[in-house]
This record gives structure tokens, C-alpha cells and sequence, in this order.
């Protein structure tokens, strides 16, 4: 499961910078940063999540707290 | 074997990085991170079996259950901030990584504190 997580992110990553080149070249820049904008919050999502899941395993895992 | 796993995703991973690095650094770190995960949860499941071992060699030597506890706290805690840590490396702003890891060793040091003073009782009974 986490190893789609990777190739995921890995797709959003490459999808957003070849659509900003694009909108670049078509003299579009806000639309370009607002798409960047939008993948990083996509990924920082998808982490998030998983971020929280690897504190939940090592606080059981070492009875933290 | 899950080493082969790892490897795989190790070098797929690093691959990508390099590729998303150039346009997109910041998807980059969160990416690196996510594949730091991925590998560790991979390896969870042997560590749980590992930790049940080491409390059952403590129980059956009759140590004190305080102690293995705080050893195993300790290092989750030592994990934790080096994960921290190594993120803010990866994102070259060492001034973070360093205050993260000083922040480890404080709440380290505040857990080691009971077992210190424990060896410093029975080192002065024995005296």
C-alpha cells in the first residue's frame, strides 16, 4: 500500500512541473504557480496521513507517552 | 525477503528523486520522506517481533521492567528525531536538524535520569 504512496506522489511531482513548463510557455505564470500550489498541497496531504500513522506505530511499538 | 523489496523501492526512488528534484525540490523532500516510510513500515512488523523478544529475555533474566521500558522509549524517541532530523537535512536547513536533534537529546536525557540515579543508590549500598 505505502509503495503506490510513492509512485503516487512520485506521478503528482512530474505532472505538476511539465504543466508548469507548459503554462509558462503560454505566458500563463499565475496559473502556473497556483498549479504548483496545488500539488504541493496534494503531496504535503498524502504525507501528512502517513506521518501520522508511522507516529501511531512507534508510539505503540515503544509504549512513548 | 523483504530486503529485495527495499532495494527495489530504494533505487526506483532515487531515481524519481533525481528526476523531480531539478523542477520540483520541495516535492522532492516530501517524496524522500514518504519512500523513508514506506521502507520502515516494511520492516515494522519484524521490529514488534524483535521488541517482544528483548521483553521476554527482560522478564526471564528478572529485570526490572522499568528499565527496558525506558531503554525502548528512549530509542523511539532517538528514532523519531533522527527522522525528524535527517527531513530538514534533505532539505538543507541544518540550523533546523540541529535544534531538532538538541530537542532529542534533552527529552533522552530527562528519561535516562531515574536509571542514573538508580545505579548512583545501588553503587553507594555497595560502597
Amino acid at each position: 500500500m505505502n509503495i503506490n504512496l510513492v509512485f503516487q506522489i512520485a506521478a503528482v511531482g512530474i505532472i505538476v512541473s511539465v504543466l508548469a513548463v507548459v503554462l509558462r510557455q503560454s505566458q500563463r505564470d499565475e496559473m502556473a504557480q497556483l498549479l504548483t500550489l496545488a500539488g504541493v498541497a496534494l503531496v504535503l496531504g498524502i504525507v501528512v496521513k502517513l506521518v501520522v500513522d508511522l507516529f501511531e506505530t512507534v508510539r505503540t511499538m515503544f509504549q512513548l507517552y | 525477503m523483504e530486503i529485495v523489496q527495499v532495494v527495489g523501492l530504494a533505487i526506483v526512488s532515487v531515481v524519481l528523486l533525481l528526476v523531480i528534484r531539478q523542477q520540483r525540490p520541495e516535492i522532492a523532500v516530501l517524496l524522500a520522506l514518504v519512500v523513508g516510510l514506506a521502507v520502515f513500515f516494511l520492516v515494522a512488523q519484524r521490529l514488534v517481533a524483535i521488541l517482544d523478544f528483548l521483553r521476554d529475555l527482560a522478564s526471564r533474566a528478572r529485570v526490572d521492567s522499568l528499565y527496558l521500558n525506558t531503554i525502548l522509549k528512549i530509542v523511539g524517541i532517538a528514532y523519531i528525531a533522527e527522522i525528524g532530523a535527517q527531513v530538514c537535512r534533505d532539505a538543507e536547513d541544518t540550523t533546523i536538524a540541529s535544534k531538532v536533534e538538541l530537542a532529542g537529546k534533552v527529552l533522552i536525557l530527562v528519561l535516562a535520569m531515574p536509571i542514573v540515579m538508580a545505579i548512583l543508590e545501588t553503587i553507594l549500598k555497595i560502597l
